[in-house]
């Protein structure tokens, strides 16, 4: 059972609801309902009002819980959850991360990060029973993120194993033979290419295939993260990553499921657990194709936002970022009161097909 | 025929089926298909039968119209993921029906979009062009529907007997006027049904193969008013020729007005249709010709207030009926079926009405007669004037 349920099931008696300080209404609105249907049940109940409340929502077939997705995604084979955490194959067993990512240190201090990065065809599962024909990177959408420190040695050893020619193409400096864009950058079905490059600048980048069509390469799965840090490091920090990303599951130009990192819903299942007090820091990426703009809003709370995360100052302090295709933003806030904070997309679209979620905040 | 030789029939009868049926069993062991490419996508196909809106939730009826299963995976109102429960969870097989009900606080008067998305991430989209709530099977609504049948279909049709004191005192000319009138009204309404039909069966899931179904049904239609109208004349207690005709011709318009009640029911339960003054007057001017179609054939009859009566129940009431079924129980199928009838049973009555205007006549001396070129040239303007206030 999610923490979501958990609280479900603790709400159905008074006591608990008092104790975790969270009124019924509260977990209503918390629920995914539009303030829309709850404003329509209080409207026909007050008298003035009545003969106004032409919806169709009576009280006879109310459903408060009645948003989102039927069923659960099996997460087994990719679980949302740990992708967050995980970067440089960190989520593997030793032994295994062996194989996909070594990092040795090389004479001027900086370190030489190999990688071996496979393109494959799989069906992935993307709102529960919806399944999507996906291109991705080692078998999973969004791809493994990769994080380096500026001025590592990045070297990647790339292999297609689709059926379509694929590349990895690079946001950062690089050199115009690496970036996987050009006719001769194409790497046909069952070749290799031996990415390399510095990594520059830090900030929080992407890669995605960058061969024809774009969109369909694209949007089938072809993408992941790329975190470069700065040499000085960063405050230490709960991170957090997420790619707003969607799919065509029809195929007609437009997304049916939108999610940050693939999974529909996943966080109304699994909210994202939090400390109190501690630093969050969400390195954010825009990966969705056919919608120009996707954004993230949390709620109750403000974060500081460094737009690429190029600058070590925060050009603003908001509670909902825009951003277009492509690009990226570093958000950093501190919870500071306990329970379910929601956190979506605020194209209500986005959000009502699949891109919403919470954070649980719990005592450190 | 002996015993012997019927066996023989029998068997020789049977023998080819007695194959078909071990190729049909050999197709489904060998699986030929596999070799032309078993591993193309499925081909899904679902087609929405039924919307139903009751207060605060949706309830969908879809059927499988493809060759493969289909899993309905999640629904969408509106954009938006919806919770749904499926009654009888799971794959749907090739025609299988899902009765789906989604709790949605759906808005009167506006419009919304429901759309199905399978496990292959296939969607199938629904628009309710004007959400109202669907009528329910209550005293009320019975009331209603029968109300709109009675605007429909007995008012008019009474009024339209009331000529028949006229028809009893016209002259030959007169009636070959008033006939062709009547023809030329009955062609109309076939046209009329014969669209409605054609509508209904585009709509249709493509398995009931819509058109086929229509053609079929109405020839066999036709047959059987003609088979009925020979059992008149000829049976016990049998009716003269002008009877038989005028009964004929209430069978068939009542046939013909079962369907659009049914059409009417159906349209004001799915909110395509508000029952206007207007809508209402229309229908009355438009419907009034089918009581003078009844009675034009009984000229040369005398006839009893209360037969009369009867005629004009059996041309007008299945209006109340055909409400009925198309307000509560609205099927695509059976509302082609029925169409089809109607057309099939208008059409016949056509044929009888201008064979009992010829009488003697040939057919080329009859249509160029003037009265009965006036008596067409009346009818299709009346029908097609009044027809305008219907839309």
């Amino acid at each position: 059972m999610s923490d979501f349920d958990e609280l479900k099931a603790d709400l159905g008696s008074n006591g608990n609801s008092r104790k975790r300080g969270i009124s019924r209404r509260g977990l209503l609105q918390a629920a995914g309902l539009t303030s829309a249907t709850a404003g329509v049940a209080t409207l026909s109940s007050h008298p003035a009002l009545a003969g106004q409340g032409k919806g169709s929502l009576m009280t006879e077939h109310f459903d408060p819980h009645a948003m989102g997705a039927v069923g659960r995604v099996d997460t087994s084979v990719f679980d949302p959850t740990v992708f967050l955490r995980s970067w440089n194959f960190s989520h593997l067993p030793d032994a295994e991360r062996q194989r996909f990512y070594r990092e040795s240190p090389q004479a001027d201090g900086s370190r030489l990060r190999e990688y071996e990065i496979f393109a494959v065809d799989r069906e992935i599962e993307i709102a529960p029973g919806v399944f999507f024909p996906a291109w991705s990177y080692n078998g999973q959408v969004p791809g493994p993120t990769l994080r380096a420190t500026e001025g590592d040695r990045v070297r990647i050893r790339f292999v297609n194993q689709g059926t379509h020619p694929h590349t990895m193409h690079f946001h950062g400096w690089h050199p115009p033979e690496m970036d996987g864009s050009l006719m001769e950058h194409q790497v046909l079905p069952d070749q290799e290419f031996i990415y390399e490059f510095d990594a520059e600048p830090f900030g929080v980048h992407l890669y995605h295939c960058h061969s024809v069509p774009l969109k369909r390469h694209i949007h089938k799965g072809l993408y992941g993260a790329f975190i470069v840090d700065p040499k000085e490091a960063r405050e230490s920090a709960d991170e957090l990553v997420m790619l707003m990303n969607g799919f065509d599951t029809n195929f007609d130009g437009d997304n049916e499921v939108y999610a940050i990192n693939t999974v529909a819903f996943h966080h109304i299942h699994a909210p994202i657990k939090v400390k109190i007090g501690e630093l969050v820091r969400m390195y954010v990426i825009n990966v969705t194709e056919f919608d120009p703009v996707n954004s993230l809003h949390l709620h109750g709370m403000f974060f500081d936002v460094f737009r690429t995360g190029t600058r070590r100052e925060s050009y603003e302090t908001a509670d909902t970022v825009m951003m277009c295709q492509g690009e990226r933003t570093i958000l950093e806030t501190r919870f500071r009161y306990p329970g379910l904070f929601m956190f979506h997309a605020h194209q209500s679209e986005f959000a009502e097909l699949g891109w919403m979620g919470f954070f649980t905040a719990v005592e450190g | 025929m002996g015993s012997k030789s019927a066996l023989r029939t029998w068997l020789l009868a049977l023998l080819p089926l007695v194959l078909l049926a071990a190729l049909l069993v050999a197709i489904v062991k060998l699986d030929p298909a596999s070799a032309l490419g078993g591993d193309a996508p499925p081909v899904e196909e679902l087609e929405f039968e039924r919307v139903v809106l009751e207060p605060g939730r949706i309830l969908l009826t879809v059927i499988n119209d493809g060759p493969d299963p289909v899993h309905i995976a999640q629904v969408m109102v509106d954009e938006a993921y919806w919770q749904f429960t499926q009654e009888q969870a799971g794959e749907l097989a090739h025609l299988d029906r899902a009765r789906l009900v989604v709790p949605y606080p759906w808005v009167e008067g506006e419009a919304h979009e429901v759309v199905l998305v399978t496990a292959t991430g296939m969607t199938f989209a629904h628009e309710i062009a004007v959400a109202l709530e669907t009528p329910r099977p209550s005293g009320q609504a019975f009331l209603l529907f029968a109300l709109i049948g009675i605007y429909v279909g007995v008012l008019p049709v009474t009024l339209g007997l009331l000529w028949y004191p006229l028809i009893r005192n016209l002259g030959r000319s007169g009636l070959d006027f008033v006939l062709s009138l009547t023809v030329a009204l009955l062609v109309f309404l076939f046209v009329d049904t014969a669209e409605d039909a054609l509508e209904a069966a585009g709509a249709l899931a493509e398995s009931f193969q819509g058109v086929t179904l229509f053609s079929v049904v109405a020839i066999l239609a036709y047959l059987g008013i003609e088979a009925l109208g020979k059992r008149l004349e000829t049976g016990k207690g049998a009716l003269s020729a002008a009877w038989v005709t005028a009964l004929l011709v209430a069978i068939g318009i009542g046939l013909h007005n079962f369907g659009e009640g049914l059409a009417i029911g159906a349209a004001f339960s799915l909110g395509e249709l508000t029952l206007g003054t207007l809508l209402i007057l229309g229908f009355t001017l438009h419907n009034t010709t089918e009581g003078l179609a009844i009675v034009s054939p009984l000229a040369k009859e005398r006839v009893s207030l209360g037969r009369l009566a009867w005629l004009g129940f059996i041309a007008g009431a299945p209006t109340i009926a055909g409400a009925w079924v198309g307000g509560f129980v609205y099927s695509p199928v059976w509302s082609v079926v029925f169409l089809a009838i109607g057309a099939g049973a208008i059409a016949q009555v056509v044929v009888q009405i201008t064979r009992g205007t010829a009488g003697d006549r040939r057919l080329g001396e009859l249509i160029t007669s003037r009265s009965v070129f006036l008596g067409l040239l009346a009818g299709f303007g009346v029908m097609y004037l009044t027809g305008m206030l219907v839309g």
